[in-house]
């Protein structure tokens, strides 16, 4: 029955390929085309359970770069399988949402929004949700670096109206971060601490 | 310049002769007691009602998809406490069989014996404090203090096995730190015992209660089809009437030697979720007592899988070739090979879905997590509205989230 029903998708969309896997079945599709692969799987072959939605980022050197990944589980017969799209253009990638199919994949949707800048055309509330609105960068694309980039915290249309005063908390050489080599440890840390003895000084008897 | 605060005018009423009544739009949180961490509703109300309820989530967004990008498998373990910390050996668990996955790595009877003994008595502490904390929400204190006695006679048997009470970082891809200590499977029988009849006193205090009973029966109903459409997992699925376990549909680490019952919720409110975890902790119990009664001899940790599982302290201090494997995997990591793999365990809060894209070595090109918080939570939006104010607060103690891992 589940190998039968991967082999009727595949001859029901011709444009489905399988994908290198080493655990469940995986078939990488067009783009366009998820929406309709999607809800065929879920109307006709039991994948009724919408487990995970993510994107891969191949880095910039590659292309097509952006894969979005689809994870359904089947309440039936307990089985998953995975579902791929590369997005088709490097500068602007996009897939059509499948809100429409699942609610709860909106927030998956929003949250690789979030991370990638992968559009979902037809979301019904595309934005931010993990970083806050306005944030200008996108985090788990390849070529943003491990430390982060500095941004000003709030952003100035907030501060506008609410006149906020905020300090963003210094990405190095902050109170609680610990350098190698320059500021020992009992420095750095701002907590109340007994200066009779520390690392330098032994701790009297 | 502040404006004059005028009184609105209190006979004013519409075309249709009802009062005229302003919506007013109110913050939950994020540091609101009853949103468990740093969880901000957005809340738009009617008087009492809720119109609309919008999550604000992300405050506790730390990048560990980024950061694990950036080390070896061995050293994400550590950042895998820190997302459901209530339960961090389920996660340690979760993380390292999805990694083995990809290594298709079978690890000896032991190792799964342990993990899945972990894995128990840490569902019990996240139950109990999910029990604890929702019956302060809803405001009965007592039932607090039964259960985190209870977790510290737990922590302390996660002390005695990991060295840590919280952050356990317990497993290594392909086994874990160290054996269990001797007498440790007996403490965790006599855990059992006395735990049992102090389960059933605290919840005796909740499940009758003319209180407990008004402020969560038919509040917060979701029904089975909108638990799957949301891709709810755990309890907050099984106490909508879905019988799902992948404990029992999907078995890994050797679950599928143990006899428990799925319990199941009827309605799908507050109370049925609430019965629910008290139910697991009972049938967590049960697995326990036949894990600890069955526990294997043999090797803890994989043999003949020398790039992925370090060797023994005394081999590196003693041989040349330990001692430069043992250098290759901490500074190179656990050798994998390329390829993708998706593993869901299910873990106290709901089904925790690692994705690994590996192209071969010891880091990942891609790891995502899939957080059963952050998919449970997702249907607030749906559930709140209708519900009055203190209803919300009823609501989301029952959904038993963690933001740790919500917005990992």
């Amino acid at each position: 029955m589940f190998a039968d029903a991967i082999a009727a998708l595949k001859a029901r969309f011709p444009q489905a390929a399988d994908r290198a896997s080493l655990d469940h079945p995986a078939v990488n599709v067009p783009a366009a085309d998820v929406p309709a692969v999607l809800e065929y799987l879920r109307d006709r072959a039991e994948f009724d359970f919408l487990a995970d939605v993510t994107a891969i980022d191949w880095s910039e050197k590659v292309s097509p770069r952006f894969t979005v990944v689809y994870h359904l589980f089947s309440t039936a017969s307990h089985e998953y399988v995975r579902i791929a799209a590369d997005c088709p253009d490097d500068a602007a990638p996009a897939v059509p949402s499948v809100t429409r199919l699942w609610p709860g994949a909106n927030w998956h949707e929003r949250e690789t929004f979030d991370m990638f800048g992968i559009n979902f055309a037809g979301h019904p509330d595309l934005r931010r949700i993990l970083m806050w609105d306005g944030y200008p960068h996108f985090p788990l694309r390849k070529e943003f670096p491990l430390a982060g980039i500095e941004t000003t915290l709030p952003d100035p249309d907030v501060v506008a109206a609410t006149h906020a005063k905020v300090k963003p908390a210094p990405m190095v050489g902050g109170p609680f971060v610990a350098t190698s080599g320059e500021l020992n440890l009992s420095d750095s840390e701002p907590r109340a601490k007994d200066e009779s003895w520390n690392e330098r000084g032994e701790k009297p008897e | 310049m502040p404006t004059e605060f005028a009184f609105p005018d209190a006979a004013a009423k519409n075309a249709a002769g009802e009062f005229e009544t302003e919506k007013m739009s109110l913050s939950m949180g994020p540091s609101h007691p009853s949103t468990h961490g740093v969880l901000r509703v957005q809340l738009e109300l009617d008087g009492e009602t809720v119109i609309s309820a919008d999550p604000v989530v992300g405050y506790l967004h730390r990048g560990d998809e980024k950061i694990a990008e950036n080390m070896t498998y061995n050293q994400f373990v550590p950042y895998t406490d820190r997302l459901d910390y209530l339960a961090p050996l389920a996660n340690n668990m979760a993380y390292a069989i999805a990694v083995e996955r990809l290594a298709k790595l079978e690890l000896p009877p032991r190792c799964q014996a342990i993990r899945v003994i972990t894995a128990e008595l840490a569902r019990i502490s996240s139950h109990l404090m999910g029990l604890g904390a929702y019956a302060i929400d809803v405001g009965a204190w007592s039932v607090f203090l039964y259960t985190f006695g209870e977790r510290e006679k737990l922590y302390r048997l996660f002390e005695e096995l990991t060295g840590a009470r919280f952050t356990t970082s317990y497993t290594r891809i392909g086994g874990v730190t160290r054996d269990v200590p001797p007498g440790w499977t007996e403490r965790v029988t006599g855990f059992c015992d006395q735990f049992l009849p102090i389960l059933e006193e605290s919840m005796k205090l909740l499940t009758r209660n003319k209180i407990f009973l008004d402020r969560t029966m038919g509040i917060g109903v979701i029904s089975k089809a909108d638990a799957i459409a949301y891709g709810l997992t755990g309890p907050n699925l099984r106490g909508s009437g879905v019988p799902l376990d992948l404990r029992k549909d999907k078995p890994y680490s050797g679950y599928e030697q143990y006899e428990f019952d799925v319990p199941v919720g009827s309605t799908g409110d507050c109370y049925d979720r609430y019965l629910v975890r008290g139910e697991e902790m009972r049938q967590s119990v049960r697995i326990l007592k036949q894990a600890v009664a069955k526990f294997p001899e043999g090797p803890w940790h994989v043999v003949d899988a020398r790039k992925i599982f370090g060797p023994r302290k005394e081999k590196i201090l003693t041989s040349m070739e330990e001692l430069i494997q043992n250098f290759m995997l901490v500074t190179e990591g656990p050798q994998m090979p390329a390829g993708e793999v998706y593993f869901e365990a299910e873990n106290p809060k709901g089904a925790l879905g690692f994705y690994v894209v590996s192209k071969g070595g010891g880091v990942p090109w891609r790891l995502k997590i899939r957080s059963p918080s952050f998919c449970n939570l997702s249907i607030l939006p749906k559930v709140c509205v209708g519900a009055m104010v203190s209803d919300v607060v009823s609501i989301l103690g029952s959904l038993d989230f963690v933001m740790g891992e919500c917005d990992r």
